[in-house]
């Protein structure tokens, strides 16, 4: 294993959250079996007392999360002069079969323990814990995503190999991997086994069970993003474009609609989204081509450079905070019908549909002033 | 208006060296008066007044409290199962203490000891600072804001402690043995101060053993207890 | 939101009054926390320093060397296989290199002898490195004399120092004339040490670097980057090893933080459950606690990398470096030049930070729980 400080840092960081995760699962589960909150009991007043350290623990586990997916991608930029073939982040995560899982990984588990920081919030506003138990059952489901984060994130670091002279005697002069990395910069779409009849159908027509099926064998061979770039790459950027826009628009009309009338709030939930979804293909399909201001750079991790002005850390981070907050509303929506949250609910769900604009709004218009500042054209607007 | 119905309160239960406080009592503490508890040691006062003012839970029974409500029009609330957040704003609002012991912080000055109620409230800064002020003007000690606490005398620790308890304008004083640290004179002088608040609409609860206090002349009604238990009940 | 905002405010000033308070404690902590920070800190500035040197260093280096083995070993390589490998498509130039090492008994050090491609000095001259100038106190004009292989003395004649900026490479370094050092090695002529390749199309350096080793098979060619790649690992896994080592340190230092933080003294217990009884509550404590860890945490981690900094980059690792260096006779006296990122802030950052939260977090919790009532029967 390389053993890189930053490496060093990432196995701490993890190894501590999968400790806190653990610890207070463990307590979750107690909760949940013996919670009653109408007895005085010390027992139920030790429970009442150990929420507040669960809260806590997953506010920094929160904090910590944050941290470590940027610190995840920043190593493995840093990395990236150790692997031939290997220019930045992209290429080093694909490495070996673990990275892009683990980077999956880590970006649900952020916004899965910012998701329970909200129910949290949510069921402190009534006087009688109504969300308890969903609460701590969604921590009972997180808490094995985090190990296995953990696990494949130091088996991610285990595998890595790095392109270097090992003996004295012998070299290396090893041919550059055929790897993502050159996937990401031209548009030809990659050659695998697997996905050889997958490319040429898809210069076709795809059939959506042979996407499906081809893209369950990628998740377990690792072929995943290999997949996903040829797909991005096949998809016109008109389409994209087109989806990107119509999303957001989507997205705000029902926000505001939520926010001003109350209506809609479903509705709202699910444009934000589909827009976060649509904006990670924006952004590897035509965003970071404006950024770059190349027809072929496709690597959404250069973005977080000092050369493009770390424009990447806004960009995810608002994308990021307006997923949350907008699943957020939809996630808390059938609970709005409770006696004790009646209340309080509703003013959390604007201040979330508020919360969620302000940062699509960064986003998109980070993204919307730059293509219409640069002299850069992909000849489409 | 306070009401406790069929309040016990055990510690260490289930253990050999469990013991109940408080057996069982049935109580309505009216708004806008003065109502002292007396017993001996040992009669569970400092237990019903901890239950009273919101920092302990019944093991039975159920606590409400009635309080002017934002239309104008009561509110009646069960605290009993109350979580904790909602307790300690209810107790932040509606009681001030003044413990046997005083209890105020020491290292820090007069005036920002009268401050702390008022933190949790997130009230701005400088009108919580005039506020402590004027409070401690009332009480004679507007001229030394800064003083440690460590250096004040027994009476003068008492009307900050007072100054304290008032801080957020609370509908009730929770008073715990007052007059044990004080001598005759202080202690006429506190239950005048007790009075002028009653005057002012609020209400007091004292535990007190102190004749001076019981046998006083504005005190509405005197509760006796003895093992936990309510054993007399004048006005 | 106003109120919110208000409310941490007046937490705030509590949490530095009651920092305050407690002096002796919480100086016996800063400073603990400051030396961790301050030593993980120069590990990791210095080795990254480091790096980065060598990165640039070897960023002037040739893009291919073509050596010769000879059983396993490194041997010289005839000039004529110069012809061969420039007739390889993709390759500019190729030319032989004399260079060699010359161990010197009167300072019991090793000297690079070299013969520059470019402006060689005339027969009888020798450039020197700083390194060689101290160490033999020699200066420009003064005579140098070195032993040849055949066991006769030579004399030479300094005719220049090479710059200090340089003294990272050349400290140790002698430059002479082709002539002189095949005399003084009894080097044959048809002999060279090495032969530097330039190619056309830096991407092509793989394919060309496997077309040598197939025409010439008993030759070993090696391409910059796999040095540039194995020094930056070398480099990361020094500074990896020494971080490993340090957590025995970091360690300890998060079982002093979680003593210091337990250790609720009866003064402490009491004020929380003061601040209880009059109204605040749990989160509003866990809150005082939380900043009391930020403040800690800010101030030692700004002063422990402040000292990192001076120690690595003014006093360049005065602490570390006899373990990190290695030993040697001729040391270049340089200065690293001051590199710092906010990546390596960051990784430094999550190795003490983090681990100090962490073994907070409960501590904090259990102070935060004390029953207010306890408070009202004491």
């Amino acid at each position: 294993m390389i053993l890189q400080p930053g490496i060093i840092a990432l196995l701490l960081v993890s190894l501590f959250m999968t400790g806190m995760i653990l610890y207070s699962s463990f307590f979750g589960l107690r909760i949940i079996r013996r919670w009653d909150l109408q007895s005085g009991s010390e027992e139920q007043l030790a429970l009442e007392r150990r929420t507040y350290l669960i809260s806590t623990i997953l506010a920094y586990a929160l904090v910590f999360q944050i941290g470590s997916l940027f610190l995840f991608v920043y190593t493995a930029d840093s990395l990236h002069r150790l692997f031939v073939g290997a220019m930045c982040a992209a290429g080093v995560l694909n490495i070996d079969p673990y990275g892009y899982p683990t980077f999956l990984l880590k970006i649900l588990n952020l916004m899965l323990a910012g998701l329970w920081l909200i129910i949290n919030y949510a069921d402190n506003q009534a006087y009688d814990y109504p969300l308890l138990r969903k609460k701590y059952i969604l921590l009972i489901i997180i808490a094995p995503l985090i190990v296995t984060e953990s696990v494949i994130q130091l088996l991610y670091f285990l595998e890595m190999k790095a392109d270097v002279i090992t003996s004295c005697c012998g070299s290396l002069f090893s041919p550059p991997r055929g790897n993502l990395s050159a996937e990401i910069v031209s548009i030809t779409p990659v050659q695998t086994a697997m996905t050889e009849s997958l490319a040429q159908s898809l210069k076709t027509t795809p059939k959506t069970s042979d996407l499906i099926l081809a893209c369950c064998e990628g998740i377990f061979t690792g072929e995943a993003l290999a997949l996903i770039m040829t797909i991005v790459t096949a998809l016109r950027v008109q389409t994209v474009m087109a989806g990107f826009y119509l999303t957001l628009a989507m997205t705000f009309a029902s926000g505001i609609a939520y926010y001003i009338k109350g209506k809609l709030g479903l509705l709202f939930s699910f444009a934000s989204t589909t827009f976060f979804l649509i904006s990670c293909v924006s952004v590897l399909s035509f965003i970071s081509l404006y950024f770059y201001e190349l027809p072929t750079h496709r690597c959404p991790f250069c973005l977080l450079q000092k050369e493009y002005g770390y424009v990447g850390y806004i960009l995810y981070a608002s994308l990021l905070a307006g997923a949350v907050s907008g699943l957020g509303v939809g996630i808390l929506r059938p609970f709005a019908r409770l006696s004790s949250l009646s209340a309080s609910l509703p003013l959390l769900q604007k201040r979330l549909t508020l919360l969620c604009l302000v940062t699509y709004f960064l986003f998109a218009g980070l993204v919307i002033y730059r293509m219409a500042s640069t002299d850069f054209t992909l000849g489409v607007l | 208006m306070i009401k406790l119905l069929n309040v016990r309160k055990g510690f260490n239960l289930g253990k050999p060296n469990e013991f109940t406080a408080v057996n069982g009592i049935t109580l309505t503490l009216e708004a806008n008066r003065i109502t002292v508890l007396k017993g001996p040691s040992g009669s569970g006062k400092t237990t019903l007044l901890s239950l009273i003012g919101g920092m302990a839970r019944p093991t039975v029974g159920r606590i409400t409290l009635r309080r002017a409500g934002k239309n104008g029009a009561d509110a009646e609330i069960e605290v009993t199962s109350l979580p904790e957040r909602f307790l300690a704003e209810i107790r932040c609002r509606t009681f001030g203490f003044i413990f046997q012991q005083l209890n105020l912080v020491k290292g820090i000055s007069v005036l920002e000891n009268v401050m702390l109620p008022a933190y949790p409230l997130g009230e701005n800064n400088r009108v919580v600072r005039a506020r402590a002020q004027a409070l401690l003007d009332t009480f004679g000690l507007g001229d030394r804001p800064s003083a440690k606490v460590e250096w004040l005398s027994g009476g003068e620790a008492q009307r900050v402690a007072m100054a304290r308890a008032l801080m957020n304008d609370p509908p009730v004083i929770i008073a715990d043995e007052p007059t044990a640290h004080l001598d005759s004179k202080l202690s006429v002088e506190f239950m005048e101060i007790i009075s002028r608040l009653k005057d002012e609409g609020k209400t007091a609860i004292i535990a007190s053993h102190d004749p001076l206090v019981f046998g006083a002349g504005m005190i509405d009604r005197v509760i006796s207890l003895r093992d936990g238990m309510i054993e007399g009940d004048a006005p | 939101m106003a109120s919110w905002i208000e409310k941490q405010r007046s937490i705030m000033d509590f949490t530095l009054s009651s920092l305050m308070r407690r002096k002796g404690k919480n100086i016996a902590l800063f400073l603990v926390y400051t030396l961790v920070v301050f030593m993980l800190g120069s590990a990791l500035f210095f080795t990254q320093a480091l790096k980065r040197e060598a990165a640039l260093i070897l960023k002037d280096a040739p893009e291919m060397v073509v050596q010769r083995l000879l059983g396993g070993r490194y041997d010289t390589i005839p000039v004529a296989y110069v012809e061969k490998i420039s007739t390889i498509r993709g390759v500019v130039a190729a030319g032989p290199r004399l260079w060699g090492y010359y161990f010197d008994p009167s300072v019991g050090a090793n000297y690079t002898l070299q013969v520059p491609r470019n402006n060689p000095p005339g027969r009888g001259q020798i450039i020197i490195g700083n390194g060689i100038a101290r160490s033999r106190t020699v200066s420009q004009g003064d005579i140098m004399s070195l032993r040849g292989y055949d066991g006769l003395v030579r004399n030479y004649t300094v005719h220049g120092k090479l710059s200090a900026e340089s003294e990272l490479v050349s400290a140790d370094l002698m430059l002479m004339a082709e002539a002189d050092f095949r005399d003084l090695f009894q080097f044959p002529a048809a002999l060279a040490t090495d032969i530097v390749v330039t190619v056309r199309n830096h991407t092509e350096l793989p394919t060309i670097a496997q077309k040598v080793a197939d025409l010439l098979p008993d030759t070993r060619p090696i391409i910059r980057e796999e040095m540039v790649r194995t020094y930056e690992a070398v480099f990361d896994w020094r500074g990896g090893v020494v971080l490993v080592l340090l957590t025995m340190a970091l360690l300890a230092f998060v079982i002093f933080a979680w003593e210091k933080a337990s250790g609720l003294s009866a003064e402490e217990r009491r004020e929380i459950g003061i601040l209880k009884a009059i109204g605040w509550e749990t989160s509003d404590i866990i809150a005082v606690k939380t900043y009391e860890g930020l403040f800690v945490s800010f101030f030692s981690f700004i002063c422990g990398i402040l000292a990192a900094y001076g120690h690595v980059f003014f006093s360049s690792a005065c602490l570390f470096a006899p373990a990190l260096k290695g030993w040697s006779v001729l040391y270049p006296a340089f200065r690293i030049t001051p590199f710092i990122d906010p990546y390596q802030v960051a990784v430094l950052f999550f190795l003490t930070v983090a681990p100090y939260t962490v073994a907070t977090i409960v501590p904090s919790w259990r102070a935060a729980i004390v029953d207010p009532d306890a408070v009202m029967r004491s």
